[in-house]
C-alpha cells in the first residue's frame, strides 16, 4: 500500500491551497487523522508543502501547500506540479475577508488551466460553522458572483467551479471531502449503478460505501444524500468499531485458545442495529477498508427474511467489488498521468 | 416513610466552578463534554427529579457553590437542605487554589448531615482530573483521598468513597454508575437473576445497563457492586477494583477495566445519533457476538457470547424470555 515518493506521480492527487490561515491544515488533520476539531486550534502555521497518503478505494495523496508561499515564482516547478494533479481544493475563509482570496484564486485557476485543462477546482468556502444560515447562503452567492466576474476578466468564464460550504465542526468537511474524491475515481459510475442495484432490490433507503478511516464516502446510490441520514452513518461506522475493538475477538483466545483466531479470522465486521420504528442500519466491512453502510426500511416485511435478503445481495455486491478492483489494479496505475493530462 | 425510600435524595455540593451542573447534564440531560460550557451558573439550588429504573425518582439538588450560596446553606437553609439526605455528592476541583478553604466546606457540609441525616452515604469526586498530567494522577488523587479521609471521620462518616473524574473521559459514567448503583435496593436479585441468564445464554459476560442514562446497573461477573460498595472502607478505588477482578476467571481478566464506562461512553453516543432518526434504537447486533437489546422499559442488556455461530434467531428467543424476569 505504501508507495515511494518516486511513484508518487501514479496516484491522483490533490492539491489543497488557499490563503494563510484559512484552514488548509485542520482540514487534513480533522479528515485524514482524526483530530479532535478544538485541537486544531493549537496547529502550527505549515511552511513546508506537506502530502498525506490515503489509501481507498484508489490510492490518493492530498498535498497541502502553505497559503503565503508564491507559487509563480520560478524556482518552484509548479508545472510539473499542476499537471500532475487531479484536483485543486481551494480553501476561503468565510469570516475573514475573501476578496483578495478570490483574486489569488482566479490567478491559480488561470495557471493551473493553462497547464493542466482537466483539472478539477473545487472551492471550499471555510469556517461557516459561525455564521447564520441567512449569512451563509449570502456568503456563498456573494463568493461565486465574485469568482465568476474575476474569471470572466481572466477569459475563463467557461471553468468548471464547485463550491461547498464546510466547517470541521460538523459533517460538511467529510461530505465536501466524499465529493471531491468520488470526481477522481474512474470507475464512480459503476459503483453508483451497483449501488442503485443493489438498494432497488433490498429494500435499502439509503446506501454509502465509507472508507472507515477517514469516514469519507467513497460512494453512494443515486438518492439524494440527506446529510443527516449520512452522519448517522458515519457515526454507525465510529460506533461499531468502537464496540468491536473492545472485545476483540483475538484477546480471549490468546490465552486458551480454543477454537483459535481461525473461527473469526475471515469474518468481517458486520453490524445489524433495528431503531424502534422498524428501520435497520446496517454495516458490512467491503475490500481495502472500505464499509458498506445502508439504511434498511422493511416496511411491512419482518426483520429476518429483510436481513437474509440484504445478507445474500451484499455478498454478490461484494464479490463485484472485488472484481472491479482486479480488473482496475491492472489499468490504473501507468496511464494515471495520461488520463489527466493529455485527454485533449 | 415507605414514600420516601423511593424518593431518594441527593445533594450535589462543591465550590464554584468544580463542574456539578456539567456532570448533571451529561449524565442526565444527554449533553455532549463540550456543551457543558455553555451552562452558566447555578443560581441557590436547581432541583431536579428523574426517574431511575422506573420505581426510583432521583431528587437531584443541585447546590450553586458562590460562597454566597454556600454561606446560606449552613445558615438559614440548613435544615431544609440537610434533611432526608440519601446521598451527598461532594465535588472538589483538582486545579482549584483554595484547597484548605474547600476541605473546610466539606467539613461544614459533614456536620450538618450528621445532625440532620447521619445514615447519608458519602460520595467525593475529585474532578477536572483531565487537567492534571497523567504520571500524578494517582498520586494526586491518594493524598487528596487521604486528607479526606481523616476528615470524614472525625464527623462519624467512615466509608467515604471517591473517584477521580472527568468530563472528557469515560471516569464520570464509572463514579455516576457507583453512586446510583448504592441506591437501587434490589439488586442482588438482578444479579442473581443475571448470572443464570449469563450460564443459560453461554456468554463471556453480560452487562445491565439504565436505559435512559445508560449507567451500569450491574455486570454478571462482579462478584457484588452493591456489597463492594458498603465493604470496602479504604480509600484506594482503583486498586480494589482491580484485585477484585483479577479474581474473576482468566478470560474476563484479559477485557479492558475500562470497558464497562467505554461501552456507556458508546451506547450514549449512538443514541444521540438516533435521536437524528427520530426515534430510539431497540437491538444491535455486531458480528453475530454482541447483542445490546432493552430488556424492559428502563433496563438494556448487553450481551458478548463466548462464539459467534450460534443462531441469531435463538440468542433473540432467549433475551425475550429473559425479559419477563427483569
Amino acid at each position: 500500500m505504501e508507495v515511494p515518493s518516486s511513484e508518487l506521480d501514479s496516484k491522483a492527487m490533490i492539491l489543497l491551497m488557499g490563503l494563510r490561515k484559512g484552514g488548509k491544515s485542520s482540514i487534513c488533520k480533522v479528515v485524514f487523522h482524526n483530530m479532535q476539531p478544538l485541537d486544531t486550534l493549537y496547529l502550527e502555521s505549515t511552511s513546508n508543502p506537506t502530502v498525506e497518503h490515503f489509501s481507498t478505494l484508489i490510492d490518493l495523496a492530498v498535498m497541502e501547500l502553505p497559503g503565503q508561499l508564491n507559487y509563480f515564482e520560478p524556482n518552484y516547478d509548479s508545472e510539473r506540479l499542476f499537471k500532475s494533479v487531479g484536483a485543486l481544493v481551494y480553501v476561503i475563509d468565510s469570516q475573514d475577508e475573501y476578496m483578495s482570496a478570490i483574486t489569488n484564486l482566479a490567478m491559480i485557476m488561470e495557471y493551473a488551466y493553462k497547464v493542466n485543462p482537466t483539472i478539477n477546482i473545487e472551492v471550499l468556502i471555510h469556517k461557516v460553522d459561525g455564521l447564520s444560515e441567512e449569512f451563509k447562503v449570502d456568503a456563498q452567492r456573494d463568493i461565486m458572483r465574485r469568482t465568476g466576474e474575476e474569471l470572466l476578466e481572466l477569459g475563463l468564464d467557461g471553468a468548471q467551479v464547485s463550491f461547498y460550504l464546510t466547517s470541521i465542526f460538523d459533517h460538511s468537511i467529510y461530505e465536501a471531502f466524499s465529493r471531491i474524491v468520488q470526481k477522481l475515481i474512474p470507475e464512480l459510475s459503476f459503483l453508483e449503478n451497483m449501488l442503485d442495484n443493489l438498494t432497488q432490490h433490498s429494500k435499502i433507503e439509503k446506501a454509502f460505501l465509507f472508507d472507515i478511516n477517514s469516514k469519507i464516502y467513497v460512494s453512494t446510490d443515486s438518492n439524494p444524500v440527506d446529510i443527516q441520514v449520512y452522519e448517522i452513518c458515519a457515526e454507525f461506522v465510529d460506533i461499531s468499531i468502537d464496540l468491536y475493538d473492545l472485545y476483540k475477538p483475538s484477546d480471549s483466545n490468546k490465552k486458551k485458545g480454543i477454537k483459535g483466531p481461525s473461527s473469526h479470522r475471515p469474518q468481517e465486521l458486520k453490524n445489524v442495529s433495528q431503531l424502534e420504528n422498524g428501520t435497520i442500519i446496517y454495516l458490512r466491512q467491503m475490500i481495502r477498508g472500505l464499509a458498506l453502510v445502508a439504511i434498511i426500511r422493511p416496511d411491512d416485511m419482518d426483520m429476518e427474511s429483510c436481513l437474509t435478503v440484504a445478507d445474500y445481495n451484499v455478498d454478490i455486491y461484494k464479490k463485484s467489488l472485488e472484481e472491479i478492483w482486479k480488473n482496475s489494479k491492472v489499468i490504473l496505475p501507468n496511464p494515471n498521468i495520461q488520463t489527466f493530462n493529455n485527454q485533449e | 416513610m415507605s414514600s420516601s425510600n423511593n424518593r431518594k435524595k441527593l445533594l450535589l455540593m462543591g465550590r464554584s466552578g468544580s463542574g456539578k451542573s456539567s456532570m448533571r447534564s451529561i449524565i442526565f440531560s444527554n449533553y455532549s463534554a463540550f456543551d457543558t460550557r455553555r451552562l452558566g451558573a447555578t443560581i441557590d439550588v436547581e432541583h431536579s427529579h428523574l426517574r431511575f429504573l422506573g420505581n426510583m425518582t432521583l431528587n437531584l439538588w443541585d447546590c450553586g457553590g458562590q460562597d454566597v450560596f454556600m454561606e446560606n446553606y449552613f445558615t438559614k437553609q440548613k435544615d431544609h437542605i440537610f434533611q432526608m439526605v440519601q446521598v451527598l455528592i461532594h465535588v472538589f476541583d483538582v486545579e482549584s487554589q483554595e484547597v484548605i478553604k474547600d476541605i473546610d466546606i466539606f467539613t461544614r457540609a459533614l456536620k450538618q448531615l450528621k445532625k440532620y441525616s447521619p445514615d447519608a452515604k458519602i460520595f467525593v469526586l475529585l474532578h477536572k482530573m483531565d487537567l492534571v498530567q497523567l504520571d500524578k494522577r494517582n498520586e494526586l488523587f491518594e493524598i487528596m483521598m487521604k486528607k479526606l479521609q481523616q476528615a470524614s471521620a472525625e464527623y462519624g462518616f467512615p466509608h467515604l468513597i471517591g473517584f477521580p473524574t472527568s468530563i472528557w473521559d469515560e471516569s464520570l459514567y464509572r463514579a455516576w454508575s457507583q453512586i446510583v448503583c448504592s441506591l437501587i435496593p434490589n439488586m442482588s436479585i438482578h444479579q442473581s437473576n443475571l448470572k443464570k441468564l449469563k450460564s443459560s445464554m453461554d456468554a463471556i459476560e453480560i452487562i445491565l445497563f439504565e436505559r435512559s442514562t445508560f449507567l451500569v446497573i450491574c455486570s454478571s461477573n462482579d462478584q457484588n457492586i452493591n456489597g463492594k460498595i458498603n465493604n470496602y472502607t479504604t480509600t484506594t478505588n482503583n486498586n480494589a477494583n482491580n484485585s477484585s477482578l483479577s479474581e474473576l476467571s482468566n478470560e474476563v481478566s484479559l477485557l479492558d477495566p475500562k470497558r464497562f464506562e467505554k461501552i456507556s461512553n458508546i451506547m450514549k453516543n449512538f443514541k444521540q445519533s438516533c435521536t437524528k432518526m427520530k426515534c430510539g434504537f431497540k437491538t444491535v447486533v455486531l458480528n453475530d457476538n454482541i447483542y445490546v437489546s432493552e430488556l424492559s422499559s428502563n433496563m438494556v442488556c448487553f450481551i458478548v457470547l463466548k462464539n459467534s455461530d450460534a443462531p441469531q434467531q435463538l440468542v433473540l428467543e432467549n433475551i425475550r424470555k429473559a425479559k419477563n424476569y427483569f
